[in-house]
């Protein structure tokens, strides 16, 4: 059906978008990689020699290194459990036969919609607060001494906040998952005698389980990016203890005016990056073969 | 056909159900709640009951100029979708109703792009944005928020266009519609829900967008992620006024939010799930 000409009206519609994206694509991370080699700092940008290796040195026999990676997979993983686990509870929970159902969804998926520093905020000044949160209420009400969360449990209060930003996301898909399980299927386990347990096990759990894939991977590629939860509730501390790779090299990079130390811990951001995309772009591509 | 399920078991289980959603909604609502309390009631212990000032309102706008913030989200993700829907829509038309041997390559290329971290390129970014003088300017912005939804704009329209079936273009070619025709009566009308769906996902995921916008703004440009982001120490806005400010900065989206639960579950696993 295509002719020469509609493939040529075709290209020409694809090109505008194609070209901002190659440059979007190339151009900045060329320049990271170029910058990553260079002593280069912004507060002396008349000195800029060519480094070698020694920044990637530098940022890998950094300490905060390490343990910036670490609370990365901390987040991450935490994250991932907390959803993935919490979002099917509610999930199945929400395809139960419930009064006002439409109303419990909305209210469930809500904290998708807010803004991360809003998000970050309500939770540090209002319910997690040593003095005024509703954490500390609690606690003073069974006479218990409240706990400064971002203090004493710094990363696992910012995971706490980002699965509940998350945890939204991870129930829809899962939701629309479920519903879109053949009702036809469900009903001749039931005539079979199957009951819920065996359900559960033979038939919902495989179904849902590519739904908990896209979930895990799509969910990787935004926890890896968590910056402004971060910024406005611990600024990464006390310490590094809560500073993700994605944090330190923010601060590498702006507040110690580092181009080069910056650079380097980028291009070890996309390296990481892409083994999970990696994984993304199968499971997507499979779906478009369909 | 309905399962026919016991009066209690429902019972049962909306219970459990409602208690869920109303903990899971409860900071949300308790920052509304928080906006209509006075400072010393926002302090003085957990309370659901505000005295119902509006006074916060007031304050953070004649204090703050929230109004400023407001209207650069506003801009900020209005236009930024509005560009992204004008590179992509050619883009996405192409690649539905002409697809070759590469479009799935290019496609999958394009979402590659939204896999890299922000934060890898933060430094070129900001020196070119501050060699071209786009450092705190609503139109660098703009430009930055287009291209990171970019991929995801062009696929949620590209599986939109998929589902328009090919044969009613056969049949209106049949009848001796001209192209023009074809894409004005048959076309546009089937794939303006789709579009209208994107737009509504990248709006807001546009206004809430929390890295370049705190990064790449300052005063002028700044939209409500970096006006709130800014009182993370709150000195001299204090909860009651942040709650207010906070409430404002989420209803707009909240409101859109709950209109496009689907769509966002389509936007956002690049068609995976529907």
């Amino acid at each position: 059906m295509a002719t020469q000409n509609t493939r040529t009206l075709a290209r020409l519609m694809m090109a505008p978008s194609v070209v901002v994206l190659l440059i979007w694509m190339a151009v900045p991370l060329a320049m990271t990689l170029y910058y990553s080699f260079q002593n280069y700092n912004l507060l002396t940008p008349m000195n800029v020699s060519f480094a070698g290796f020694f920044n990637y040195q530098y940022f890998y026999t950094d300490p905060a290194f390490f343990q910036s990676i670490w609370n990365t997979l901390l987040l991450v993983l935490g994250v991932l459990a907390i959803t993935v686990i919490g979002g099917t509870a509610i999930a199945l929970l929400i395809d139960q036969p419930i009064f006002g159902q439409g109303i419990v969804r909305i209210l469930v998926i809500s904290p998708f919609f807010v803004m991360p520093p809003v998000a970050a905020l309500i939770w540090k000044n209002m319910i997690m607060h040593p003095g005024y949160g509703v954490f500390a209420d609690i606690a003073k009400f069974f006479g218990l001494q409240p706990i400064d969360w971002f203090a004493q449990y710094p990363l696992f209060s910012v995971i706490i906040i980002v699965a509940w930003q998350w945890l939204p996301f991870a129930t829809l898909i899962l939701l629309t998952a479920l519903q879109s399980l053949d009702s036809e299927q469900r009903e001749a386990a039931e005539m079979d005698g199957a009951n819920f347990f065996n359900r559960f096990i033979y038939l919902t759990i495989p179904h849902l389980s590519r739904a908990v894939t896209v979930v895990i991977l799509i969910q990787t590629i935004f926890l890896l990016g968590i910056y402004a939860e971060i910024l406005v509730t611990t600024n990464g501390g006390p310490g590094y203890a809560s500073t993700n790779l994605t944090f330190l090299i923010y601060r590498t990079a702006r507040l110690g005016y580092d181009v080069g130390g910056g650079a380097a811990g980028g291009i070890i951001a996309v390296v990481l990056a892409n083994i999970v995309a990696i994984f993304l772009m199968r499971a997507v591509g499979k779906n478009l073969d369909k | 056909m309905a399962r026919s399920v016991s009066t209690g078991a429902k019972i049962g289980w909306s219970v459990a159900a409602w208690v869920v959603a109303l903990l899971i909604f409860f900071p949300i609502l308790y920052a509304i709640i928080t906006s209509l309390k006075t400072e010393q009631e926002a302090i003085a212990g957990f309370s659901l009951i505000p005295s119902g000032t509006f006074e916060n309102y007031v304050t953070v706008q004649t204090q703050r100029d929230y109004f400023k913030p407001f209207m650069n989200s506003v801009i900020l993700s209005v236009g930024s979708t509005i560009l992204a829907l004008i590179i992509a829509i050619p883009s996405a038309w192409a690649m539905a109703f002409a697809p070759t041997k590469r479009t799935k390559d290019i496609l999958m290329w394009m979402l590659s792009t939204k896999m890299m971290p922000s934060v890898a390129v933060l430094l070129p970014i900001f020196i070119i944005f501050r060699t071209f003088g786009l450092l705190d300017s609503r139109v660098g912005l703009t430009i930055m928020l287009t291209l990171i939804n970019l991929p995801i704009v062009i696929w949620m329209l590209y599986t939109y266009f998929r589902e328009i079936p090919g044969e009613i273009l056969e049949a209106a070619r049949m009848d001796g519609a001209s192209l023009w025709k074809e894409i004005v009566y048959v076309l546009t009308p089937m794939a303006v829900p789709g579009i209208a769906s994107t737009l509504l996902l990248n709006i807001i995921l546009a206004w809430n967008e929390a890295f370049w916008t705190i990064q790449l703004t300052t005063t002028n440009a700044a939209p409500l992620t970096a006006f709130i982001a800014s009182f993370s120490s709150p000195q001299g806005l204090f909860w009651a006024k942040l709650s207010a400010a906070s409430t404002m900065a989420i209803a707009p989206i909240l409101i859109l939010g709950w209109f496009s639960q689907k769509q966002l579950v389509r936007g956002l696993t690049f068609g995976a799930v529907k």
